[in-house]
């Protein structure tokens, strides 16, 4: 087992809908898959972004396209034009989530990306 | 070879690269250019243009576009669709008609205009009625912000505007469509999809969906491997090419820049995504679970596999409202100690503003260059961090507040903690905020009153 960031294993891109972010995060292969399914949980995930995020966490797996969908409810002041962030429209959201740690088996550390 | 058709994106929104649709005119074979010019609030922003001058009211970018990219298109037998119409399509289908007739393309340019999803004028009726146009979000219902209301818009589908190609629009301006219609349309109507034909839709909504951001589609703001995707500066847009069976390709002109792969286009597949299961729109329910990408050659994503579900009885209505005011001021710190200083500031400004009586709603204040994005996650600031810009923002119901800040945060400083800079801009405007509303209607409300119109130049 090797313990990575998350970014080494996936990429993604993060939008926003009202006050929920999107984030969505990809596996640069398909035999990270697993891994992401596994790992990147709801409960790790609430964890990772703590106060960032005020309501519920959901995801959605998209095996199609090696693909988990969180949603991260009440993390956008508000969203759109109401909220005061910077990132008023969680679009650097997806790097936040990429720097979490996942444990990599021995045989898929070739697959990895190089560190950020 | 079974035929397939071109359906070119050239702008992802309202201020998008403005040489992008010309592009995608001239430097390849396309059938269909689209162009979404709505974001949420777009409607409320159109609104008080029309407000100040009754001849607004819509994207203006797109009438000198239209001016200049009409010969090509006659020439080529390009038709476009486009969102333009934003809550004035009328005079935006007689600016385009103008432009038309200038480029002398009488006869040859048929202009389609879609009306009947604006419902400001029909908002009370609407409530009297018994349609409370609920918060989708908090469940409030419209009555408690009504005067404040500043658009209300409902989405649909993309059935007139396929109406409007039957009666040989060349160019159909819409308001509020959904941005994915101005993609499969095209679709519906070249094959002849029904309107029950969920797959063959929901395929198209993909194909949409990929399509409403631009450039996202093609390299812009991907994260995979971004350091080497070639060309930026000369980014090609996306383009479908589709086919009648739903499956389609991803592809951009040949010698453009960007890079359109499997990875590419799954982030934009999952761009502004909520449950992937149900992606509704007033046409079909899609399953994006049900996407199938592979690669299939140079710039080239072979999409299939998409399943849809019958489309519900409601359709989606977005509403703008004024829900008070916000300003945003910045001063930036030089090392050392560049974020004590800022944060030292901060608490003096708060304390001044504190002490005049000065009330907020919310303040916000962040540290650019070290947690404005990630927050926390960012973890500590480094010891010698060589600068950081300190960004205040604040809210409330009244300007007098906001007002009372932008006064406060230049004074600083000369009375505050030292190297700083970055004040040369002015004092912080006092902006008013535009909320967005998301509520459903009944689709029979609507429909009956969506109206196409064809003229000739």
């Amino acid at each position: 087992m090797r313990r990575v960031q998350l970014y080494r294993a996936a990429h993604g891109r993060s939008g926003d809908k009202g006050d929920t972010v999107n984030v969505g995060v990809i596996a640069r292969n398909a035999d990270l898959y697993p891994i992401l399914v596994e790992q990147v949980t709801v409960e790790r995930v609430r964890a990772h972004f703590g106060d960032l995020v005020k309501g519920k966490v959901e995801r959605f797996e998209m095996p199609n396209v090696w693909a988990l969908n969180f949603l991260l409810h009440g993390a956008l002041d508000g969203g759109g034009t109401v909220s005061l962030m910077t990132d008023a429209q969680g679009k650097t959201f997806s790097t936040a989530l990429l720097r979490m740690e996942i444990d990599v088996p021995a045989d898929l550390v070739n697959l990895l990306h190089a560190p950020a | 070879m079974s035929k397939t058709i071109r359906i070119a994106s050239g702008q992802g929104f309202w201020g998008d690269l403005l040489s992008a649709p010309a592009a995608q005119v001239r430097r390849g074979p396309i059938d269909y250019l689209m162009l979404d010019y709505l974001a949420e609030v777009t409607m409320s922003i159109m609104q008080k243009q029309r407000s100040r001058d009754a001849a607004q009211g819509y994207a203006r970018d797109f009438v000198p576009l239209m001016g200049d990219i009409l010969p090509d298109c006659s020439a080529k037998n390009i038709r476009v669709i486009a969102n333009a119409g934003g809550i004035n399509i009328e005079a935006c289908r007689d600016a385009v008609l103008a432009e038309a007739r200038k480029a002398n393309l009488q006869g040859k340019v048929r202009v389609g205009a879609v009306f009947g999803d604006d419902l400001m004028p029909r908002l009370q009726s609407l409530i009297a009625a018994g349609h409370t146009l609920n918060n989708m979000d908090d469940g409030r219902p419209l009555s408690a912000v009504l005067d404040r209301v500043l658009s209300a818009n409902a989405y649909i589908g993309a059935g007139p505007t396929v109406q409007a190609l039957q009666q040989g629009a060349t160019v159909v301006i819409t308001g509020r469509s959904t941005d994915t219609a101005l993609t499969y349309a095209p679709m519906m109507h070249e094959f002849g999809w029904k309107p029950d034909d969920w797959d063959r839709l929901a395929a198209g909504v993909v194909a949409g969906h990929i399509n409403e951001c631009g450039a996202q589609a093609s390299g812009g703001n991907s994260l995979i491997e971004w350091k080497n995707i070639p060309d930026l500066a000369d980014v090609g847009f996306p383009i479908i090419e589709a086919s009648e069976d739903g499956t389609f390709i991803v592809t951009k002109h040949k010698g453009t820049g960007g890079r359109i792969t499997r990875g590419v286009v799954a982030e934009q597949i999952l761009y502004e995504l909520g449950n992937p299961t149900e992606y509704i729109t007033p046409d079909v329910v899609a399953d994006f679970t049900t996407i199938q990408l592979d690669d299939a050659g140079d710039n080239r994503v072979r999409v299939h596999g998409v399943k849809g579900r019958p489309n519900t009885d409601r359709l989606k209505v977005s509403i703008a409202y004024q829900s008070g005011y916000k300003a945003v001021g910045t001063l930036v710190y030089a090392w050392p100690d560049a974020i004590q200083k800022a944060q030292t500031a901060d608490r003096i400004l708060r304390e001044r503003l504190d002490r005049m009586g000065a009330k907020f709603d919310a303040i916000r204040t962040e540290f650019v260059g070290w947690n404005s994005a990630h927050g926390h996650l960012a973890g500590p600031p480094r010891a010698d961090q060589p600068e950081v810009q300190l960004r205040v923002a604040l809210r409330a119901g009244e300007k007098a507040p906001l007002e009372k800040f932008a006064r406060e945060l230049a004074p600083l400083v000369l009375t505050g903690p030292p190297t700083v800079t970055g004040f040369a801009g002015g004092r912080p405007k006092v902006e008013e905020i535009v909320a967005y509303w998301p509520a459903l209607i009944d689709r029979t409300v609507i429909e009956p009153h969506l109206r196409v119109e064809v003229m000739a130049a």
